[in-house]
């Protein structure tokens, strides 16, 4: 193992504390302003989550990272290099899986990564062994010699990801890594992307436009309409919500919502079968409602607030709303203008 | 296992002329492994010269007059080989449409390595394709009167990899400004039939009218038709008649252009098709 250490090059230890940084990042197409000015940072070897609706500016704002799209306005640095007169630099630093798949499905697993490790000059010695260690991580090692076009939607999913991290990045982008899947393959790949940060030491970027899957994310930041309305760790972010909510069963729905409005000052409402309130510290207030709420109760729910809450209280609309309405923004972007996978 | 992988820290692409030419190496490759995975291409690419050259040649030379035991199908073999290369490598450059439409196109634009590998890489292996199909082609030439010389297959194949690499840089030049299969196929069909008939592929093009003849000097493809049919030619005897009306060669005015000037007109076509290119596909968007 020395020795592969031994092939850092000097000089190229650029390392930072930052992985990505943008400062007032914009992107205007004609007329579409897709990325209003945004800035953040990311942290070395951190998951760091970008949510948003489709067409919310996600995958321009990726694009711009990755040197595909040059920013109209605003910098950006990734690994210490800027995007726009560095871009080699950035190139050689970062692995992109996209939200379409990008493989040759003409050509075998093992082919696809070939291919990509040359491009990429990883050194031909290394090839073997690194391309091991990848495809045994997305459990692919079995299938390396089939044909692309055999593999399932999950599958060619794993193989874009190890394809991604083949020249072992300093950052990995994944635009939408798991849209389109079904619910069970989401988890695995989820299960991918947190034991790779376990073990190579990268810093994850990635957009999703599902809030369950923010929750694996250490750091999120919220985009509405091509700019940004929080960033936080997911947990801050819920629990700058401040209220948790609470589904109650009872004998008596109505009057258990008047008795709660009387006794109680808080708003209730019927909502998928079930009395709903949000209080500050529901699980101390649950004891309260059992001694003096004069209805019999027969069960109580007490639920965090979701990272859809979070998105409402920042947008005033829940995120399959602002999916319904969300203009094709990110359709402007030559690059992404082939056939989208909705 | 628990522990932490080591990570081999690697040497990344880029700058270096090595780099370049491994991504060239490596795009051109891919091509070849793409064409020899495609049976069925090379079958069905092969099956249209062959419907030319056996069936409506064999029509043709019903009807046609020819002198001596000349035979007309002896006239389009040189046409039915430029007729190969053209369609090949328009359809290699398709796949550079379909690459885009399949999100592959990306995977190779944000490598770190110059696009002129990537584009030059493609162009040389459509053209390499192209030329593997008209030396296929070329098999064939013993059935039509073509004596299976060393030196002319030798010539043939040179000036076909010439031919196709223009073509193919001519497709790779278009498929950078269009976005989706169907307008490139609609595209293709305005450029690439008219192309080919005006090029004196299957008829002679010496008594057309004056508009069609002028045309037919326009179409880059006469160009490289014409050495062809020059080399097939040169190794057949034939009364003076015969060659006169089969064998006219392209003029202007009255100067019959050399071969060596027709290749030459179509190298530096090849140039500007791959400038072309190369600097689309370099720009930013």
């Amino acid at each position: 193992m020395t020795q592969l250490q031994a092939r850092v090059r000097p000089g190229e230890e650029a390392a930072t504390e930052v992985a990505v940084e943008a400062t007032d990042l914009r992107k205007t197409y004609k007329q579409i302003e897709a990325v209003r000015g945004v800035s953040f940072s990311v942290r070395t070897g951190e998951i760091f989550g970008f949510l948003g609706p489709n067409g919310a500016g996600k995958s321009t704002t990726i694009s711009m990272l990755c040197t595909l799209v040059n920013p109209s306005a605003g910098r950006a640095r990734v690994a210490g290099f800027d995007v726009v007169s560095e871009q080699a630099r950035v190139r050689q630093q970062i692995g992109l899986v996209f939200q379409e798949t990008t493989l040759d499905e003409y050509l075998t697993a093992e082919e696809n990564l070939r291919f990509h490790a040359e491009l990429y000059g990883v050194p031909s010695s290394l090839v073997p062994g690194r391309m091991q260690q990848v495809l045994e991580m997305v459990d692919l090692w079995e299938r390396r010699r089939s044909l692309v076009q055999t593999f399932s939607g999950g599958m060619k999913r794993r193989l874009e990801i190890a394809r991604g991290l083949l020249h072992s990045p300093r950052v990995l982008f994944l635009d939408e890594p798991t849209v389109g899947l079904d619910p069970q393959t989401r988890s695995h790949i989820w299960g991918y992307i947190s034991e790779l940060k376990r073990r190579e030491q990268v810093t994850i970027f990635l957009t999703t436009h599902y809030m369950d899957e923010a929750e694996y994310c250490d750091r999120i930041a919220i985009m509405d309409n091509g700019i940004l309305v929080a960033e936080d760790t997911p947990e801050a972010l819920k629990g700058a919500m401040g209220e948790d909510r609470v589904e109650l069963h009872t004998d008596d729905d109505p009057r258990a919502i008047s008795e709660l409005g009387q006794r109680f000052q808080v708003a209730a409402s019927m909502h998928e079968g079930a009395v709903t309130f949000h209080v500050p510290g529901g699980e101390e207030f649950v004891p309260r409602l059992f001694a003096e709420l004069g209805v019999r109760i027969r069960s109580v729910r007490v639920a965090r607030p979701t990272l859809d809450d979070v998105f409402m209280s920042h947008t005033g609309r829940t995120i399959r709303d602002a999916e319904a309405s969300g203009g094709d923004r990110l359709r402007a972007n030559p690059w992404i203008r082939s056939r989208g996978r909705r | 296992m628990a522990a932490a992988v080591e990570v081999p820290q690697v040497r990344i692409a880029g700058g270096r002329l090595s780099d370049d030419l491994r991504a060239l190496w490596v795009v051109w490759k891919r091509e070849l492994i793409r064409f020899g995975r495609n049976r069925m291409r090379i079958v069905t690419s092969l099956a249209q010269p062959v419907l030319f050259l056996f069936v409506l040649g064999t029509g043709l030379s019903t009807i046609i007059h020819t002198s001596g035991n000349f035979d007309f199908r002896t006239f389009m073999f040189p046409g039915v080989l430029g007729m190969t290369v053209l369609f090949t490598s328009i359809f290699s450059a398709i796949s550079i449409v379909w690459d885009r439409e399949f999100g592959f196109l990306r995977e190779m634009l944000v490598a770190p390595v110059h696009r002129w590998t990537l584009v030059l890489g493609k162009c040389l292996g459509g053209a390499s394709v192209a030329t593997i199909q008209g030396a296929i082609m070329l098999a064939l030439a013993g059935l039509v009167g073509v004596p299976y010389r060393p030196v002319l297959m030798l010539v043939l194949l040179a000036e076909m990899g010439l031919t196709a690499f223009a073509l193919t840089a001519f497709g790779v030049m278009l498929a950078a400004r269009i976005s989706d299969v169907q307008s490139f196929q609609v595209v293709t069909q305005l450029f690439v039939l008219p192309m080919f008939f005006l090029s004196g592929a299957v008829f002679p093009v010496t008594r057309l009218p004056v508009w069609l003849g002028v045309l037919s000097k326009i179409d880059p493809l006469s160009y490289a038709v014409d050495p062809l049919r020059k080399a097939v030619f040169s190794f057949i005897a034939l009364p003076p008649s015969v060659r006169a009306t089969f064998d006219p060669g392209v003029s202007w005015g009255s100067w019959e252009l050399p071969v060596a000037v027709e290749l030459l007109l179509v190298g530096v076509a090849a140039a500007l098709m791959l400038t072309a290119a190369i600097r689309q596909f370099s720009r930013p968007a």
